[in-house]
């Protein structure tokens, strides 16, 4: 089944990129909604014969704009299993802030998605399987590492987009993944200077991290099955 | 990136800016046009506030991004003085110490940067002002109660990271300096993450709750570029909380000038 063009509106990997088709059913396993009693941490299935597939984020804003509809996709993934399978010993504060932090990437994961219609990327899957979510130290680890790979995304491509809606959209996204990357990292060592450490922010400006894609989605790659095609972005 | 090359940084990313342009103020507005898309909002009216001088530009016309960055500028002397003055008193607990010590160092980094920056780009950094943090007595335990004190932490890191977010428009074109205001918005936004958990808050913002509610204006607003977040299936609060709202130049004058000594 060749997913068709929309004609109008081209989508993201038309020109040169090759979306897999795939099942519904395949899609929901994908999004990370079916989640086996043992806990779910592989997403998505390697054992049919589409595969992980590949997607081409694009060119120009939209290219950014499913750039960051990609990780949105991990974190809100990420966030499912987690409160799904919660650790030991998951205090009922902690998974408040887990759930809440759950809902902010699902509302900008499916933000992007509704914003960018028919040029949105396909459902990517995840691999989680280095992340034991029964270990609070391993689920909170991974936490801190995608919130602050998040703040150093957005921070990072902001100055490639060029429509001002579009980084108004995106600024109002980045400081809430800051406020988490800062809770992660309060759980982490409660009530130390962690929350915004000299490890994430340059003790001699002030600033945080920013980097571009290349060197965002290399530092995602681990988590990511789905091949990420990045030539035709904005840089 | 080298601050101390900014223009260097300028020249590499449109060489031929520097023969095309004859003036400074030319250079910013030949900068992807920004200048000329921001049309100057109505100047508050209030003569001689220190603000207005700090980063008002010229009446009539769009702010520059040395403006701009001395209306950042304001705002990082406001909170770096602020932590200066709650560190030198006994208004902090001993154990609460190193969050304050390490916001402070940032906001007292943030100083410094933003004044190199602005020489660098030839402008003048604005003096800083004299501020009182009762706002005229409106809070007279700012440095005696700790309650109060964290809740104009709070007030502070919120109000700043929303007034980054509601100029980072003006500065498209200019990547250097967006850049470096988005480094320096998503610390602030750490900072008031944790600030709030320290009061019992969550991290995030929801709705429109907050005090003094002025900081806290349209922080309830449900639809983002024009996709009401509601209808994708999440709940006012998760819907607002996931977006923080920008603040308007105008609106951040208001909140922050009964804190300045005129």
């Amino acid at each position: 089944m060749k997913q068709k063009s929309s004609g109008v509106i081209p989508r993201a990997g038309e020109k040169s990129g090759i979306l897999s088709p795939i099942s519904r059913g395949k899609f929901l396993q994908y999004a990370g909604f079916s989640v086996a009693a043992t806990g779910l941490v592989l997403v998505g299935c390697s054992d049919d014969d589409d595969g992980p597939g590949t997607v081409d984020l694009g060119s120009g804003d939209i290219g950014i704009l499913n750039y960051a509809y990609l990780l949105e996709q991990l974190e809100a993934a990420f966030y499912e299993n987690a409160t799904a399978n919660p650790y030991t010993d998951m205090s009922a504060a902690e998974k408040t802030v887990l759930e809440d932090i759950r809902e902010h990437e699902r509302a900008h994961r499916d933000f992007f998605k509704k914003a960018l219609g028919t040029s949105a990327i396909a459902q990517a899957t995840f691999d989680f399987s280095s992340i034991d979510f029964k270990s609070r130290a391993s689920v909170l680890g991974a936490a801190k590492t995608f919130e602050d790979l998040g703040v150093s995304a957005y921070n990072g491509a902001g100055q490639l987009l060029k429509d001002a809606n579009y980084l108004l959209a995106a600024g109002k996204i980045v400081s809430v993944e800051a406020r988490h990357a800062a809770a992660i990292r309060d759980m982490l060592n409660a009530y130390s200077a962690d929350f915004a450490g000299d490890d994430v922010v340059t003790a001699s400006n002030g600033l945080d991290q920013a980097k571009d894609p290349s060197t965002v989605l290399a530092a995602a790659k681990p988590y990511v099955k789905t091949t990420v095609v990045i030539t035709n972005l904005p840089s | 990136m080298n601050l101390f090359n900014i223009l260097d940084t300028i020249e590499k990313a449109d060489p031929e800016v520097y023969e095309r342009i004859d003036s400074r103020r030319a250079l910013f507005k030949n900068m992807a046009g920004f200048g000329s898309k921001v049309a100057m909002a109505a100047l508050p009216l209030a003569v001689g506030t220190v603000f207005n001088k700090a980063y008002a530009g010229t009446r009539g016309k769009a702010d520059t991004v040395v403006d701009i960055l001395n209306y950042a500028l304001t705002l990082e002397y406001l909170e770096s003085s602020f932590y200066d003055d709650g560190l030198d008193s006994a208004v902090i607990p001993t154990n609460r110490r190193s969050i304050f010590t390490q916001i402070s160092k940032h906001e007292t980094a943030h100083v410094n940067f933003l004044k190199a920056v602005i020489g660098q780009l030839n402008g003048t950094p604005v003096d800083e002002p004299e501020f009182d943090f009762t706002a005229g007595g409106s809070y007279p335990t700012v440095f005696t109660d700790y309650n109060t004190f964290l809740a104009l932490s709070q007030a502070f890191e919120d109000t700043g990271v929303r007034a980054y977010k509601g100029r980072a428009g003006e500065l498209l074109g200019n990547r250097t300096v967006l850049t470096a205001a988005l480094q320096i918005h998503s610390v602030e936004a750490r900072h008031a993450s944790m600030v709030r958990r320290l009061r019992n808050e969550k991290g995030w913002i929801t709705g429109a709750t907050g005090s003094p509610t002025a900081i806290y204006a349209g922080e309830d607003n449900k639809t983002q570029a024009g996709v009401d977040i509601t209808s994708l299936g999440y709940s006012a609060n998760a819907s607002t909380e996931a977006f923080d709202e920008p603040l308007s130049k105008d609106q951040v004058i208001e909140i922050v000038t009964p804190f300045i000594v005129q």
